[in-house]
């Protein structure tokens, strides 16, 4: 049974089912309810084959490789490698696939009579069909097709709501930048095929010696700007908070949680597998990158009030906590401690896969609440608690797992991270210490400002009085759209509560890349399901943290409530609103709240002000009509960065202008030109 | 015995912590040539605030109700965790520094979030500050603890205040500058001064006080008492981490009860110095603090620097 499910035909069953789901979809014309359930159908039963096949996968510890089309052109052979790290991400994929898909079934009906669904099944089938090739394609090219179809099905999965243009906008910006990453990759593929002469990542693998390190070098450097891109890294991640909150909100769920995973996984691939041995400055690299995208992507989400926004910029953030972990591992590897080295991508692959359960059940829930409120301001929300008890109840398990507090999983995979930056800094000397300090530093810090935002998110969406009369109207979403919520959020505890045997699973993950293949590992699981790190520096306990703080709440409640002054009289009354009308105008707004830490990092995101006063009368300025107050986070990256770049690229598009007159003539004779010296040079 | 310790552990900190605080009234009401009331005095608060009936705002959700409890359960399970006079009793499952530290973030949470549940303008305002200082101070927070988990080569507290207790030269600067980061982070997260005033309820500076405003009888009782813990629970780390002479290893009965002599000594020294500080400086204004808990982290990140350069 096993050898069936972990077969290459049990992974083409995988795909089929997507690409019924995605062609079926597109017959319902004008049937808005069928082409729903039909796309949800193979999409779900779709991802839990996936999670089947997935598991099997990885606890057989099979490796599967296969290739179609073996006979024909040989750069053209499409081969397909499953070994475990692909295994995971198929994990990760088919995971948040199942919940997103049942949530997508109730969630989608707003959508009824306004757009086509066919398109959004067809779109959305085709989305996670690419994502499942993407992680498993073993030839450059093939998995650079599998990378655009991912991107142009998200594409035009952002711009689905179309009727609001600033989506289309985002869009436009997002398939910009896809091009711009893509063209980077490109580049790097190509290099490589230069000097080994085939795309198959196996073969490159096995002679990459014969690359030379300047070469190498260059293709790090637009590997990383091309996955990064896609992941989200700063500077690169102005396209992410314009697009992840413009597509459907299960849509946006998928695209942070799995789809920027695709450059992490391309990054472990690369930089730990392929192209190793690599030298000890790209770790480096990828440690102080993720130490900036972490810190500037919690401080630019407390600057939110878009609830999907602030979500999208909290995963920059935790694109940043895994480049640490992948950044720790790159360097403990070029150091020769593999088994360092082992930790931190274990910390890395732990997060990705924490990241994407709570980051997909914050944009559920914020999903279900734009759902009912119809805007995505926060400032317009406030009271939700008592209208959708339950969303609420999963917005703030997702708040807690993402702000890293125990017992749930975020938690964990930060405490390894945390773990192998000490390491860092233990055992480094000079200047790579520095570099681990500021990481773990920078680290430190995100952890405490990403509470803080998620406070304020909580807070000003779902608690106080109801600041405008869409909430009243509130109601709590149906039952399909809660069963994908309360899974995920399930998921979070124990993931959390069972860390101890996920790291274990993740470290033989992690043991079958090849140079990992006989090293111990710093981090040991201890048989109580706690964790230990390099012979007990330091080690937890997931069962045993749950146990106390449930035993002791329980207790402390129970005492309290029920032991002393069980007669106790509680009576409600109004809040203290020292003589005044309390009207919603006096809660804290979102911005308000996040006021004095954007006034304490006033230096790094350069707040601006501006204040337009009416006057009853202009020459006796003492009465004044009406005020406006404008705050502003000034955008550093299109003035300093993009905006010159394109300046740059315009005065050259001018210049190659007067070599195009239109004239078909002259550009026979440029091809003949080009034709002529190619000849000369290959003769 | 284990047993027997482990409850005292338990009961140590809640039982303790309301004393403190009266001890600290007592020396500032002193200072400020004050009679002052008796050092008992929080408790008989506590006990008489448990026995009131309690307003509940209409406005406030299940979180502003169960808060006191998470807030006064964590204080618990963290007074647990921590070294009190037994230094490495055994293997404790939630004795690491990051585990203390986020566990006590879980009520600073909820905390924040009741202040902004009853929808008045200063528990809003409550929140976003303690938000603020409390996001900052993590950084001292861990990182000051890390030093000494360096100088330990373990980040457990207990193996931590055993290897600490034979302090050698070399570590004595690393160990006072880590204090110093230390000592700042407890004024900030106990809301003390220069960063609060635990007595005033001017709209203007309150930042712990905003956010508690609308609890009353048992409610606020467990919140005051949670506060009391969470500033024991800091003297208690600052005490064995930093300076654990007089913890015992695994001594007898008549060891433990000399360790809690001097443990008690070394609180009440503690005590005193927050008290003289307090009475002689005033509050910060709120945006000079960053850089207070800036100071905290770059003595810490100097003090990682030291360790490094004297092995």
């Amino acid at each position: 049974m096993l050898e069936i499910i972990t077969s290459p035909i049990s992974f083409f069953i995988l795909l089929s089912s997507f690409v019924v789901g995605a062609v079926g979809s597109l017959f319902f014309q004008n049937k808005d309810k069928q082409a729903n359930i039909w796309s949800s159908f193979f999409s779900i039963v779709g991802s839990l084959w996936g999670l089947v096949f997935s598991i099997s996968t990885i606890l057989t510890k099979s490796n599967l490789l296969f290739s179609l089309n073996k006979s024909f052109f040989s750069l053209l052979t499409l081969s397909f490698h499953v070994d475990l790290l692909s295994s995971f991400f198929i994990f990760v994929i088919s995971l948040l696939a199942l919940f997103c898909s049942i949530y997508g079934l109730g969630y989608v009906k707003h959508f009824y009579k306004k757009y086509n669904i066919g398109v959004l099944g067809f779109f959305y089938n085709l989305f996670i069909g690419s994502l499942f090739l993407v992680v498993s394609a073993s030839n450059g090219i093939f998995f650079l097709i599998f990378w655009e179809i991912m991107s142009i099905a998200s594409y035009f999965l952002v711009v689905y709501d179309h009727n609001d243009a600033n989506n289309v906008k985002a869009g436009l910006l997002y398939l910009v930048m896809t091009y711009v990453g893509t063209s980077f990759i490109i580049i790097s593929f190509l290099l490589l095929y230069k000097y080994i002469g085939s795309f198959d990542f196996s073969v490159i693998k096995d002679n990459i010696s014969l690359v030379p390190v300047f070469i190498k070098n260059i293709i790090f450097i637009s590997a990383f700007i091309g996955f990064g891109l896609k992941a989200g890294i700063i500077p690169l991640h102005i396209w992410l908070p314009a697009a992840h909150p413009a597509a459907p909100s299960h849509v946006s769920a998928m695209m942070s949680g799995v789809m920027i995973k695709t450059g992490i996984y391309m990054m472990v691939r690369l930089f730990l597998d392929i192209l190793q041995p690599v030298p000890l400055w790209w770790g480096l690299v990828v440690l102080i990158v993720g130490s900036i995208s972490a810190l500037l992507g919690v401080l630019y989400a407390l600057t939110e009030h878009d609830i999907k926004r602030l979500l999208a910029y909290h995963s920059i953030e935790n694109i940043g906590i895994i480049l640490l972990g992948l950044g720790s591992a790159l360097t403990f590897y070029s150091l020769n401690l593999p088994a360092l080295a082992l930790l931190g991508l274990v910390a890395a692959l732990f997060h990705t896969l924490n990241h994407a359960i709570f980051k997909a059940l914050l944009f559920l829930s914020a999903g279900s609440v734009i759902n009912e409120v119809h805007t995505r301001n926060m400032e317009e929300y406030g009271g939700l608690i008592k209208y959708m008890p339950q969303t609420a109840l999963f917005f703030l398990v997702g708040s807690i797992a993402i702000s890293a507090l125990p017992p749930f999983n975020g938690f964990f995979s930060e405490w390894l991270t945390y773990q192998a930056l000490f390491q860092g800094i233990a055992q480094m000397h000079f200047l790579t210490q520095w570099i681990f300090v500021l990481a773990a530093g920078s680290l430190v810090f995100t952890g405490g400002l990403a509470l803080a935002c998620f406070v304020k998110a909580f807070g000003v969406t779902f608690l106080a009085r109801p600041r405008s009369h869409e909430v009243i109207h509130a109601k709590e979403s149906v039952f399909s759209m809660r069963f994908g919520m309360a899974a995920l959020a399930l998921l979070a505890l124990l993931f959390g509560v069972f860390s101890g045997l996920v790291t274990n699973l993740l470290k033989i993950i992690s043991q079958s890349l090849t140079i990992f293949k006989n090293s111990a590992s710093a981090v040991s699981v201890l048989p109580s399901q706690g964790m230990s790190v390099e012979n007990g520096f330091s080690s937890v306990s997931g069962p045993f943290i749950f146990g106390l703080l449930v035993i002791i709440i329980f207790l402390v409640f129970f005492i309290f409530k029920k032991v002393i002054n069980n007669k106790q009289k509680i009576s409600l009354t109004n809040t203290w609103d020292c003589g005044t009308d309390l009207t919603p105008r006096a809660e804290i707004t979102a911005t308000g709240f996040s006021r004095s830490i954007i006034l304490v990092f006033k230096g790094l995101l350069r707040p601006t002000i501006q204040q337009n006063i009416e006057y009853y009368d202009d020459q006796n300025r003492y009465l004044p009509k009406s005020r406006t107050v404008i705050l502003n986070i000034s955008n550093t990256y299109n003035t300093y960065f993009y905006q010159p770049l394109l300046k740059v690229i315009n005065k050259l598009s001018i210049r190659a202008k007067k070599i195009q007159n239109g004239n078909i003539n002259l550009y026979i004779s440029y091809i003949f030109i080009t034709l002529l010296l190619v000849l000369l040079v290959i003769l | 015995m284990t047993i027997f310790v482990w409850i005292i552990q338990l009961f140590f900190v809640p039982a303790l912590s309301p004393l403190c605080i009266g001890i600290i009234r007592k020396i500032k009401a002193k200072l400020q040539n004050r009679q002052g009331a008796n050092v008992f005095q929080p408790y008989k608060d506590i006990w008489k605030l448990l026995h009131k009936d309690e307003v509940v705002s209409k406005d406030a959700s299940w979180i502003f109700r169960f808060t006191p409890y998470i807030v006064f359960a964590v204080t618990i399970v963290v007074g647990l965790s921590i070294p009190i006079f037994l230094s490495r009793i055994s293997e404790f499952g939630a004795s690491d520094i990051l585990i203390i530290v986020y566990t006590l973030a879980i009520g600073t949470f909820f905390m924040a979030l009741s202040g902004m549940d009853t929808g008045s303008a200063f528990g809003g305002f409550g929140s976003s500050r303690e938000m603020t200082v409390s996001a900052l101070a993590e950084g001292g927070f861990i990182f000051s603890l890390l030093t000494m988990a360096l100088l330990a080569g373990s980040t457990n507290l207990f193996v931590m205040s055993d290897v600490t207790r034979t302090i050698t030269s070399q570590s004595f600067l690393p160990t006072i500058l880590a204090f110093g980061g230390f000592f700042i982070v407890l004024l900030a997260e106990t809301s003390r001064f220069p960063f609060d005033n635990p007595a005033t309820h001017l709209e203007l500076t309150m930042i712990h006080e905003a956010m508690i405003l609308e609890y009353s009888g048992k409610r606020l009782a467990l919140m005051e008492w949670a506060a009391s813990n969470k500033l024991l629970i800091f003297i208690i780390l600052g005490v064995n981490i930093f300076f654990p002479f007089g913890l015992v290893i695994n001594g007898g009965w008549g060891m433990i009860i000399l360790s809690i002599f001097y443990f008690l000594v070394k609180i009440f020294l503690f005590c005193l110095a927050i008290a003289v500080l307090e009475s002689s400086m005033a509050k910060f204004r709120f945006f000079r603090l960053p850089d207070l808990l800036l100071i905290s982290f770059i003595f810490n990140v100097v003090a990682i620097g030291l360790i490094q350069w004297s092995r």
